[in-house]
């Protein structure tokens, strides 16, 4: 990745010795990038450190303060002894309601958005970029709008209160930017190469299916990235599409954080909310790194 | 468009391969017809009835539309997002861009610094908010840490301020996205084509010149997406005020995103809720529908 | 005229499919999580289990019970209602409106409700002349809570008077302590407003301006004159308040930071939570002025159609909730009182046994007000219009003469 660097001073370094009076923009460089890894670190920080304080330590105040006492016990009490509802039972059984739904909308939505972007790009026809332009308008809509329509839809389909229909209000809510990144990535892809297989006789899956998919990755992972981040940490459509057996885990998340009377247990809420966050942060983490590049292969170029 | 039609009468598989593309596309459009145009048309309606609780189908003209008009946290809710939207938008794509110059200055452990600017886009507010509304508060956070260092003067307090606290909601705001832009406008420095950097430089240009005249320019592709997504999240813009001010102090944060949940939801008001969520989508196809025709048309 | 009719034609159709409830089981739909409301239910749940009637546990906590209320609205859309949902005060009575509760009455008969519990509380729990929820709880809103070494030191006996509060907090101000612990969120905000009005104007004016949203009470001096307590209540108030939780408030009287607060009777769970004695380490005591009267909120659970019937489990649900042993076991946890006047309070705290005296009594001598700040004086679209109008006086967006011609044009569009 770095022989891709276009930076042009890196270029005109190359042709001059380094020397000290090179040395100081570096450190400078240097300097300003740990200030912005401080930035963004330090939400994370207080709750990381927060999360392993005992209560009294909290209350008495110093929220930047490291643990006098280290503790992992409100940990453990977030997942699997916390109040969330009735019962006394942690996060851990809504995290399974949240995977079982996030996978197959993720899913479904990065292959319906795979391959909207290649009729789109591929078989464009009278009107598609229209059409395009219409689905986009779509990731614009407040989800406040469409709840009660929705929830009217799901009942007369008989999907209300289930996880297929989750899924599928996830899905639909989904296209614009799925179709979006696959949109950009496939426009980018060489149509002669399409057309060369068009005389060969293939035919339209096979050509997605041979051509198009394989050099998909990157631009798969910016989208499921995408919707795994934005479905997994729905609360709306989970609070309000859920039944008792199926609420995900941002709807746990908030019976703990937000209970209306009670101590609150602050390092307990933390270390809960962590807890939420890890799969997200998992997926930045492991396919951050290809996230630039699927970024780069295709949706900002035209 | 398709090949296979040399001569001869198309037959059912012919003309069923030639509609393949748009039968792929069909299930999508659908979806969208129904579940985005068909429920904006749906709101629409409503705005026009006297809706409380549920839905209901009794015609009241242009009432909801006058009442909207007379509150006066409609008017600071619309205030807030034109600041809160235009800050957001320009400091997330000066910092973004910013970032991913510095960043492509051939940085060590440039993966890991990415990665750190980039998780933020991971986390909801649901749960960073606490940790926020801590940070910034006074009591307790950056202002009682500095002044705890010896900074006895020093004040944060914008979030306890009516008239400074929509800028803490660009700080946090600022903080969940720009490491997103940056990546956006990263790829889009690593995609530009380095030879013509290097005819510039033996030109003689400068880094600046180089950057504003050639560099820049190439990224617009990029500002694209990034628009998209930060007008997107600007206008959605929910569970951070919640989380952070719940749209205090007083009303000084309202924003048309806890406007409109607050008037259909909370206030039984579904008349006037879905009167400021057209007025809400209008404003956002004004801005949004010009735009993507331009950037769309001119590829043709 | 609205979307019940075609809802019911629908919702045989969709009950076929979308019940994965056994019969014998009931759906709660509630925003009790915290671990003492939990308890408290827990007492409920297994007196069900005791009848073979399974629980099926459906919280959604935040925002007061917003979110839940949400929720709740696209359940019933949807066609797939809980069988029963915790309320408050006007939401029982939309709800009611909208034909979508079940009709108590026989149960309500046998166990001689209209009896035990005062007409008040009823206004809520019934719509039309049926008895449409099962109220769980009495919750009263006009208390101060004070630190008692505090007042103490300072020399002070309980104020009986508004003149006699100011003076206190003076005293405490003087003194370099914060005078009134307050967290700024419109909720809040309210609560003190509730006590203020009523103070300063008395029952009457409390029933014509927040009940009956008279608007010549609405706009009249006396409001006027209880904005302007309102603001003097603001300059006692530390620089740090907007936006705080009431516990975290309530945490600055316990610690010893502030002298009072001025919050419902949950905020005694506080106290007794960090080891605080009532009477001797804090002190709770009426509003000045409003000694005789309660202002309430009662938390009720009614109860989804689910067909023509009352189902047998609902009913059952109804009557252990309204059932002595649960009354006391679910108060004495919360923090309220029980809804039904004929019991034995002796299990509850001294804070408690004095709620229930008051709410006796404030019952028997009709001084029982429904709170404007709870959503028990009128409906969600205009308390929560006034809400908006007293916070942003609170937070000094208009001056007392403002405030009150907001007030007025508030409620004229919301009602």
């Amino acid at each position: 990745m770095a022989n891709t660097s276009t930076n042009p001073s890196a270029a005109v370094g190359r042709t001059k010795a380094s020397s000290l009076s090179a040395a100081v923009p570096r450190i400078i460089l240097y300097t300003v990038l740990v200030l912005f890894c401080i930035y963004y670190l330090l939400p994370l920080y207080v709750m990381v450190v927060n999360s392993l304080k005992p209560l009294e330590e909290i209350t008495a105040g110093g929220m930047m303060a490291l643990p006098n006492e280290w503790t992992i016990a409100p940990w453990g009490s977030a997942w699997s002894t916390a109040q969330i509802g009735v019962d006394a039972t942690g996060l851990r059984p809504y995290f399974v309601n949240s995977l079982v739904m996030v996978i197959p909308a993720v899913a479904l939505s990065t292959i319906l958005g795979a391959l909207n972007g290649y009729v789109l790009t591929k078989w464009a026809f009278r009107g598609s970029t229209l059409l395009f332009g219409l689905l986009l308008f779509g990731c614009f809509i407040p989800f406040q709008m469409v709840l009660i329509p929705m929830a009217r839809i799901l009942g007369l389909t008989g999907l209300a209160g289930s996880v297929p229909g989750l899924v599928f209000v996830h899905l639909v809510y989904g296209i614009g930017f799925s179709t979006l990144y696959f949109r950009n990535y496939y426009a980018a892809f060489p149509t002669e190469l399409v057309r060369a297989a068009q005389i060969d006789g293939a035919g339209f899956f096979t050509i997605f299916w041979r051509i198009l998919l394989p050099s998909s990755g990157p631009i798969a992972v910016v989208c499921i990235i995408w919707q795994f981040t934005n479905i997994w940490n729905d609360f709306l459509f989970g609070a309000s599409f859920s039944d008792f057996d199926s609420q995900p885990m941002t709807v746990a998340l908030n019976n703990l954080v937000q209970s209306s009377t009670g101590v609150k247990e602050y390092n307990v809420h933390f270390a809960g909310a962590i807890m939420a966050a890890l799969p997200t942060l998992l997926v930045y983490i492991v396919a951050g790194r290809y996230f630039v590049r699927g970024l780069m292969a295709g949706s900002v170029k035209g | 468009m398709s090949m296979t039609d040399m001569g001869g009468r198309p037959g059912f598989a012919d003309r069923l391969r030639d509609a393949l593309p748009k039968l792929v596309l069909s299930p999508s459009v659908a979806i969208v017809a129904i579940f985005v145009y068909g429920f904006i048309f749906f709101t629409l309606y409503l705005s026009f009835t006297d809706s409380r609780i549920l839905p209901s189908f009794g015609w009241v003209g242009w009432q909801n539309y006058e009442n909207l008009f007379r509150i006066r946290a409609w008017d600071t809710a619309v205030t807030n997002l034109i600041i809160f939207g235009s800050l957001y938008i320009i400091i997330c794509c000066a910092l973004g861009l910013l970032l991913a110059i510095l960043l492509d200055q051939k940085i060590r452990a440039e993966g890991f610094i990415r990665t750190i600017y980039l998780y933020p886009m991971a986390l909801s507010f649901i749960v960073t908010g606490v940790a926020w509304k801590w940070f910034l508060d006074p009591g307790i956070g950056l202002e009682a840490v500095v002044q705890g260092w010896g900074w006895e003067s020093f004040e944060f307090n914008w979030i306890k301020d009516g008239d400074m606290a929509i800028y803490t909601i660009v700080i946090a705001a600022v903080w969940q996205t720009s490491g997103f832009v940056m990546a956006m406008f990263l790829a889009g420095l690593r995609g530009i084509d380095s030879e013509m950097l290097k005819a510039a430089q033996i030109d003689g240009a400068s880094t600046l010149a180089l950057y504003r005249r050639i560099v820049i320019p190439q990224l617009r592709p990029a500002f694209m997406s990034a628009f998209v997504v930060l007008a997107h999240m600007a206008i959605k813009s929910y569970d951070l005020v919640i989380a952070l001010t719940n749209g205090g102090p007083g009303t000084a944060t309202e924003v048309p995103a806890t406007f409109m949940y607050s008037y259909t939801f909370t206030r039984n008001q579904m008349g006037i809720g879905a009167a400021s969520a057209v007025i809400m989508l209008m404003t956002i196809a004004a801005i949004i529908v010009p735009y993507l025709w331009s950037e769309l048309r001119e590829k043709k | 005229m609205t979307m019940m009719k075609t809802l019911k034609l629908t919702a045989a159709a969709v009950a076929l499919t979308a019940s994965t409830a056994v019969a014998e089981d009931v759906e709660v739909l509630h925003w009790w999580t915290s671990g003492g409301e939990a308890a408290a239910l827990n007492v409920l749940k297994d007196d069900l289990a005791g009848n073979d009637i399974g629980w099926q546990d459906m919280p959604v906590a935040g925002g007061g019970g917003g979110n839940a209320m949400t929720v709740l609205r696209a359940r019933v859309t949807s066609g797939n209602a809980p069988t029963a949902v915790q309320m408050l005060g006007f939401d029982i009575q939309d709800w009611a409106a909208e034909g979508a509760l079940a009709n108590l009455n026989a149960l309500a008969e046998e166990q001689k409700w209209n009896d035990v519990i005062p007409a008040a509380i009823q206004r809520f729990s019934t719509n039309d002349g049926a008895w449409v929820a099962a109220p769980v709880n009495v919750h009263s809103t006009n208390w101060v809570w004070a630190n008692k070494a505090l007042m103490d030191e300072l020399g002070l006996e309980q104020p009986q008077s508004w003149d006699e509060l100011v003076a206190a907090m003076e005293a405490a101000e003087a003194a370099g302590y914060t005078a009134l612990a307050h967290g700024g969120q419109a909720w809040q905000d309210a609560t003190i407003f509730d006590a203020v009005a009523m103070a300063t104007g008395g029952p009457e004016f409390y029933q014509a301006a927040f009940v009956d949203l008279d608007e010549e009470a609405l706009g009249s001096d006396t409001m006027k004159e209880a904005f302007d307590r309102m603001a003097t209540l603001r300059g006692f108030v530390d620089d740090n308040f907007s936006g705080r939780d009431w516990n975290l408030a309530t945490a600055m009287v316990i610690n010893g930071e502030a002298l009072f607060q001025m919050m419902g009777d949950w905020a005694k769970g506080e106290f007794l939570n960090a080891g605080k004695v009532p009477g001797q380490d804090f002190a709770c005591f009426r509003f000045p002025g409003t000694q005789d009267q309660v202002t309430f909120n009662s938390d009720q659970f009614a109860m989804f159609k689910q067909g023509d019937m009352v189902s047998g489990e609902q009913s059952y649900l109804a009557e252990s909730i309204l059932s002595p042993t649960f009354q006391i076991a679910f108060n004495k946890v919360k923090g309220s009182v029980p809804a039904r006047t004929d019991l034995d309070a002796s299990e509850l705290d001294a804070c408690g046994q004095q709620g229930y005296e008051d709410f006796k009594a404030a019952a028997a001598s009709g001084n029982l007000y429904g709170s404007m700040a709870h959503g028990h004086a009128n409906p969600a679209a205009v308390k929560n219009a006034m809400y908006d109008v007293i916070t942003a006086h609170f937070n000094g967006e208009y001056d007392s003469a403002a405030a009150v011609e907001e007030l007025v044009t508030a409620v004229q569009i919301n009602k």
